[in-house]
């Protein structure tokens, strides 16, 4: 009989944990507040379901144990009832796909006004591109990234010389703005993951992925690898400053564009890309060894 | 509904009987034994002992989760060989062989009423490679640079570059060689189970009168010889770009800033094959769970399980849908995300058969007369997990829902609660259910009940908050967790806990081990038919089976598998070989 007991705690105990515990999602921070509605929803219908299951068992148990003299029921099939319970399963099961549906053509709809960004995924760090003045970001290939040239930006591409590169170092976004993030890796998968935004997406090498949000407050959020890349793959974090208007700007006042990255290096130049791809490469190997050293 | 006679329910033998192979030496009867029940036992001790490797793989792994910074020799790079091979292990080694290889060798051939298997030959094969499958495995632990730490999707290109352990080493070269030999002598395996279920089994044995037990064996077969060859060829083409510098799966890559001499390959074409072989053996490890847990019900409940038919056609449909579900492990693969409206639709419409099932379960217990023997007790605690993490599926098909919760822990919880936990209670009710068939004798009650207790809540409290964690953020397959801005203190003190009840349900397995071992020679003598179940494995003259199963004569069938309770019959039980009717028979027609 302990079991009919652990049965009914089991209901009991799941929901108490779910609405009493502290582990909850972290505050969103886009426009993705459907997707947590979408979850809210399967909560509630996937919930009831179990405890309805699992307690009309616990029920059965009761009722039905094995006593002396007791014989079962002989009943091998109730066609109406099996009917009824496919009928209110398809009908619960498409109140979690409608909403999930429309939900998922808005994700992939992206808005026409979403502004361009790219990120640039290696082991172990991010990068990112801006379009620059032209709103066009120039083309690029992975065969030609060297240390002078660490995104693969094909030098040729007009579109491309005023493109804003920001290596291995913050991005800041505008807050209120739509963006369409444009994913590429140059070594393996990666995923750009920022938990507050609920989005993510993988970027693959050889392809360019994408998806869109809106940063709905400002913050600092941190960006995390959610797809399996090697063994510095937990410490591949990244920023993203989501700014006012204001604030964004003056940043972006400071950012250098890729003609002037590539331009013939100056004696005491502040901005040695090749020297910072190493250090910025070497810091990570260095929290690695560090790792493996204890 | 036809009342069942003998006259026309046993049509004349339409396949002579088989010839067996007799062994002529110690070596040929318990070694390299043509018996399906000793492939069986060899089967089960195999995946047995490597799942004891990933047993401990596991422990290591939550140590450096639950107390990280702890223990020095947990590295980044040990860390991801402990996960890739925990995984992989667990996923073929140990439930795909046990299920298959275990419980189909043995139970196929006495449940439809056959000698043996219709290729004891092949059959034997596919045991020996089988093993050589598990120590090419084995080896890649103590080749250079260790076992691939690629997590057990392989993924390409990470998996064959040198960021991750193994992939310049051999540790990628062992494990792909090993898949490879796996499916090999998974077909030699698989090919006996399909023919003996269609061609071998006795007279009178209809297929609608086979037990749910080789129903869902039966169409787990069916899908693994059709899903496996995808990984096969996934395999294949990786070890080549591995060796021979292809480029099926590897485009332009940069790595460390040098130029690797690869182009235009696709790394997601890899996920493709790998999924279309990754979801089916999702249902290929449960739906050997869902008949043999339907037979258990039905069984310690002494009534006939409810909606045979249904059951029957949903599994089929739960294996034909399987195929065409696999992408939705790839919503944010970064595949046309078009592709996600077509595969949440068809995951989704999983739900409507898997949940008839559960609804049967649990309406075969209404009115029953429920023995809670230990097999029963694991049955209500698989229906339990089953149901939870069945549920967190349709947040994860639901492809905008997966797009924050995939590859976090979510994810995790998710799948071990459906098709880690779920199955292996089914795997612990079948094995006490059937040990005193395969042994004699029973297994220890004390000592079970001890193992039910610990193992069913153990499992429970350790796989229902970490969904949690999933839900704030925390990603998978994270070696460490510092400077993780998302996480709060406690949610690193949940990890702590997590980490405890891991190492304690797995100290109940070792409880289990011994009672396995212990009761061989110790345990309470079983009888024959120590349940009072109805199926022909509980009907052989000896017990232990002898070799050829029945005897002189084969049985002949003259009714379905779940005549519990009949009205008018003596006994709460009918065997499926007494004919006769009792009262107005309602075997489904």
């Amino acid at each position: 009989m302990a079991i009919v007991l652990v049965l009914v705690l089991i209901v009991v105990g799941s929901v108490l944990f779910h609405l009493l515990s502290p582990w909850w999602w972290t505050p969103i921070a886009s426009n993705w507040d459907y997707i947590d509605n979408t979850i809210i929803i399967s909560f509630w219908i996937t919930g009831i379901v179990f405890a309805a299951v699992v307690l009309f068992m616990a029920y059965c148990v009761f009722r039905f144990r094995h006593r002396e003299g007791n014989r079962a029921a002989y009943e091998p099939e109730n066609k109406r009832l099996e009917s009824w319970l496919m009928i209110a399963t398809a009908a619960g099961v498409t109140a979690l796909l409608v909403p999930g549906l429309f939900v998922w053509s808005r994700f992939v709809n992206v808005p026409s006004d979403a502004a361009d960004i790219e990120v640039i995924g290696q082991q172990w760090q991010w990068s990112f591109r801006l379009p620059g003045k032209d709103g066009k970001l120039g083309t690029s290939d992975t065969r030609i990234v060297s240390a002078e040239n660490p995104l693969g930006i094909i030098p040729g591409d007009p579109n491309g010389q005023d493109d804003i590169v920001v290596e291995a170092a913050d991005l800041h976004l505008p807050v209120g703005k739509p963006v369409k993030v444009l994913l590429r890796s140059i070594d393996v998968l990666h995923d750009f993951y920022i938990p507050e935004f609920r989005a993510k997406m993988d970027m693959i090498p050889g392809s360019v992925t994408y998806f869109w949000f809106t940063p709905t407050r400002t913050g600092n959020f941190q960006v995390l690898c959610a797809e399996l890349c090697g063994q510095g793959h937990p410490l591949m974090h990244g920023v993203v400053m989501v700014d006012t208007e204001q604030d964004y700007l003056a940043w972006l006042g400071q950012q250098q564009t890729f003609a002037q990255l590539s331009a013939p290096k100056q004696t005491g130049s502040a901005n040695q890309p090749s020297e910072k791809t190493m250090a910025s490469s070497l810091d990570v190997a260095a929290k690695l060894e560090k790792l493996e050293a204890r | 509904m036809v009342d069942v006679t003998p006259a026309d329910a046993v049509p004349p033998a339409e396949v002579a009987e088989m010839e067996l192979y007799h062994p002529h030496s110690w070596w040929t009867k318990y070694v390299f034994s043509q018996d399906a029940k000793v492939i069986a036992v060899q089967y089960s001790a195999t995946a047995t002992a490597i799942g004891l490797v990933a047993l401990m793989l596991s422990w290591l792994m939550r140590l450096q989760l639950g107390f990280p910074g702890t223990f020095d020799f947990i590295t980044p790079e040990a860390y991801y060989q402990f996960i890739t091979m925990h995984g992989m292990i667990m996923v073929i080694y140990l439930l795909t062989a046990l299920f298959l290889g275990g419980f189909g060798n043995y139970l196929i051939p006495l449940m439809v009423g056959a000698r043996d298997m219709v290729f004891p030959y092949v059959n034997m094969l596919s045991y020996w490679v089988y093993l050589l499958a598990v120590l090419v495995l084995v080896s890649s632990f103590f080749a250079p640079g260790g076992p691939t730490g690629a997590g057990w999707t392989l993924y390409p290109p990470q998996a064959i570059t040198s960021g991750t352990p193994g992939g310049q080493d051999w540790g990628i070269i062992l494990m792909l060689s090993s898949l490879i030999l796996f499916i090999i002598g998974f077909t030699m395996g698989g090919l006996n189970y399909v023919v003996t279920v269609l061609q071998g089994r006795t007279r009178g044995m209809t297929l609608m009168r086979l037990p749910l037990t080789v129903w869902g064996i039966f169409t787990a077969t069916v899908m693994a010889l059709l899903a496996f060859p995808a990984l096969f060829v996934a395999c294949v083409m990786m070890l080549l770009d591995r060796l021979l510098g292809t480029s099926f799966f590897m485009p332009a890559i940069v790595e460390m800033g040098e130029q690797l001499q690869h182009n235009g390959g696709s790394p997601i074409l890899f996920q493709h094959l790998f999924w279309f072989f990754g979801h089916p053996e999702v249902y290929i490890v449960a739906l050997p769970a869902f008949g043999i847990v339907s037979d258990l019900i039905s069984t310690h409940a002494r009534k006939n399980i409810f909606g045979y038919r249904m059951m029957v056609w949903a599994i089929i449909a739960i294996g034909a849908l399987s195929f065409v579900v696999w992408a939705h492990h790839m919503y944010v693969s970064g595949m046309n995300p078009y592709f996600g409206f077509f595969f949440a639709t068809t995951t989704l419409i999983i739900a409507v058969p898997t949940a008839i099932k559960v609804y049967n379960w649990v309406l075969t217990l209404w009115r029953g007369d429920i023995h809670l023997t230990i097999p029963m007790l694991f049955a209500l605690a698989f229906i339990v997990t089953f149901v939870n993490g069945g549920l967190t599926g349709l947040f994860l098909g639901n492809v905008v829902v997966d797009v924050p919760l995939s590859d976090t822990m979510f994810v995790v919880a998710h799948f071990h609660m459906v098709m880690g936990v779920a199955p292996i209670l089914v795997i612990f009710g079948a094995i006490y259910h059937w040990y005193p068939k395969v042994t004699g004798r029973m297994l220890n009650e004390t000592l079970g009940r001890f193992h039910f207790w610990v193992t069913f809540l153990g499992a429970y409290l350790i796989f229902f908050p970490m969904h949690y964690l999933g839900l704030m953020g925390v990603p998978r397959r994270y070696a460490e967790l510092t400077d993780m801005n998302i996480m709060t203190e406690s949610a690193h003190h949940l990890n702590s806990f997590i980490s405890i009840m891991a190492f304690i349900v797995g100290f109940a397995q070792m409880v289990f081990l011994f009672n396995l071992i212990w009761s061989i020679r110790h345990g309470r003598e079983a009888g024959g038919n120590p349940w009072r179940a109805t199926t022909l494995e509980w009907q052989t003259p000896e017990t232990p089976p002898a070799h050829g199963n029945f005897g002189k004569d084969l049985p002949i069938v003259y009714r379905w598998a779940y005549d519990y309770s009949v009205p008018g019959a003596k006994e709460d039980f009918i065997p499926q070989n007494v004919p006769g009717t009792f009262g107005p028979s309602r075997e489904p027609a």
